[in-house]
């Protein structure tokens, strides 16, 4: 539910995560608001969607992240025809659905499929941007369920891309169940002495900060990545004072003790190869 | 009545808060503090006492009565100390066996550098995945405000019931009225369209019972008394693994 300023600014047109872009598009020049400089969309894509001047980063499409995890040909989603219903017919809320759909060319917020990782068969899932700033209705909820307890069947790690403004309101009170959903899920996956590594973007906050962000064996944020319960200005409204330096951000939520490591984008996948490969076998329980 | 009219009946001053339930419910309950790591959070109240035959484990968000008790209580708005508390006197609960009743009365949890300091989002979690596995009954009761992940946090429940008047909300309507109309004068039709009264939570299938609420409140009480000994001499005699798959399907159900 937090609107971050610091999405970056684009024109209406969608451009990311598709094959079907004209050379147009891809020629057209894209502010960036780490420094304000514009480039051609290619120069972003090229540099993992970091900033090749300031380093800032980019939200990437939930698709191209999964893509770029995966080997080659690899990816198979799951529950692909599976989309956002207007359940409490909310106000607005179909018009909505149908511009994020638009924008995103996706019919939910979370994409979840399985993949070769290194070597390694994965249940994956991203969450998307362009997609309500990825808040979690029931079917971003059901999706990711049904993605655990498919790991928990065929004995997968989870890796999953969290990237959400927190849960999403115009599905009222059965956005906030998907939190607890999601949650048994996760722990069924753990109890089974299952991997779950949470990778968080830029945002992650709200109620799935409050669930599955935080249920990872291992969290990984992004640099710079906005990581919190509540958003700053909410905050800054409560307290009514100054929030401190880099408060909220990957690094400061590091030091705080809630996150493993704060990671280089373009480091990513070397990291997640590693310790999916260290998950492989225990060593203590005679596989030595 | 409408969504409104049961949101501010549920903020209302003088509506009885946690502990009154606890005191008319129970006998000799016995308050244990802290989380045995930062401090001991008042918004949260916890302890252990009878439910007639039965010991139960007591957790409740305590809004207090009065001003000095209500700012000593930050309004009933929960740290993640409170939250870790909250789940200390569980798994305490489910080490001896006794069932655990929570009562949420909350605006939702507290948004403060502080508290997110600490892992506001990493203490609500954390409570979500333990509670899913819990091998004890569990029953929460909503009294007055449910006030979205700070409210689940004490909700991963066998069942959870709502007074006629409490609320349970993924955002205030407030909240909702000035994110999404950018009007806080569209509250109103914020809380109609969040569906957050009782009536709409039975029909929606987050709630197993609503009870009534009377102009004498010790009514209230006597009748929340009954059907809680009821309740839990029933969930007792399930095995807890059942128990434990009961309350996974509970919320497996909902949506999708
Ligand atoms: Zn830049």
């Amino acid at each position: 539910m937090v609107l971050n300023k610091e999405l970056f600014l684009r024109p209406k047109n969608q451009l990311e995560g598709s094959n079907d872009q004209s050379s147009k598009q891809q020629e057209q020049l894209f502010t960036c608001s780490g420094c304000g400089k514009e480039f051609p969309l290619i120069e972003i894509k090229k540099n993992d969607y970091i900033c090749p001047f300031c380093e800032f980063y980019w939200k990437m499409p939930a698709r191209v992240r999964l893509l770029n995890i995966a080997e080659d040909d690899t990816f198979r989603e799951l529950d692909a025809e599976m989309e956002a219903q207007d359940l409490l017919a909310f106000p607005g809320y179909k018009e909505k659905l149908s511009v994020a759909r638009k924008k995103s060319k996706e019919r939910e917020s979370v994409i979840t499929g399985i993949a070769e990782v290194d070597g390694i068969s994965c249940a994956l899932f991203a969450m998307e941007s362009e997609f309500m700033m990825g808040s979690m209705g029931s079917i971003t909820g059901e999706k990711i369920t049904r993605l655990f307890e498919y790991a928990t069947q065929h004995h997968l790690p989870v890796v999953g891309f969290c990237l959400s403004g927190g849960a999403r309101m115009q599905e009222g009170i059965l956005s906030l169940m998907q939190m607890a959903k999601v949650s048994g899920a996760v722990q069924r996956h753990s109890q089974a002495g299952l991997l779950y590594i949470a990778v968080l973007q830029n945002p992650t906050t709200g109620g799935v900060t409050a669930s599955f962000a935080m249920e990872g064996d291992i969290i990984l944020a992004e640099k710079g990545a906005l990581i919190g319960f509540a958003g700053p200005r909410v905050i800054e409204q409560t307290m009514r004072q100054k929030l401190p330096e880099n408060f909220q951000r990957a690094e400061f939520v590091r030091q705080k003790g809630f996150i493993d490591i704060v990671v280089d984008r373009r480091h990513l996948k070397e990291i997640l190869n590693k310790l999916l490969h260290m998950h492989q076998k225990g060593g203590a329980d005679g596989s030595i | 009545m409408g969504a409104y009219e049961h949101l501010m009946q549920a903020r209302a001053n003088g509506r009885p808060t946690a502990l009154s339930f606890i005191k008319q419910i129970f006998d000799d309950f016995i308050e244990l503090s802290g989380d045995r790591a930062y401090g001991d959070d008042r918004a949260v109240v916890g302890g252990i006492a009878w439910l007639r035959d039965i010991p139960v484990t007591v957790i409740g968000l305590e809004k207090g009565g009065d001003t000095e008790e209500k700012i000593a209580r930050n309004f009933g708005s929960a740290h993640p100390e409170g939250y870790r508390k909250a789940l200390r006197l569980m798994k305490q609960a489910e080490k001896f066996h006794r069932p655990v009743f929570c009562i949420v009365d909350t605006a939702g949890a507290y948004c403060g550098i502080g508290a997110e300091e600490r892992g506001q989002g990493m203490a609500i979690a954390d409570n979500l995945m333990a509670m899913m596995a819990l091998k004890t009954p569990i029953i929460s009761l909503f009294i007055g405000e449910g006030g979205s992940g700070g409210a689940l946090a004490l909700a991963v429940a066998n069942q959870v019931w709502m007074l006629e008047n409490a609320v349970y909300s993924v955002i205030s309507p407030e909240g909702a009225a000035s994110i999404i109309w950018k009007d806080i004068s569209k509250t109103r039709e914020a809380a109609e369209s969040l569906k957050i009264t009782a009536d709409d939570l039975l029909a929606l299938g987050v709630i197993e019972r609503i009870i009534s609420e009377k102009e004498d409140f010790s009514q209230v009480y006597a009748e929340i008394e009954s059907i809680l000994y009821e309740t839990f001499s029933a969930l007792c005699r399930k095995d807890t693994s059942q128990l434990v798959q009961e309350r996974y399907a509970r919320f497996r159900k909902i949506g999708g």
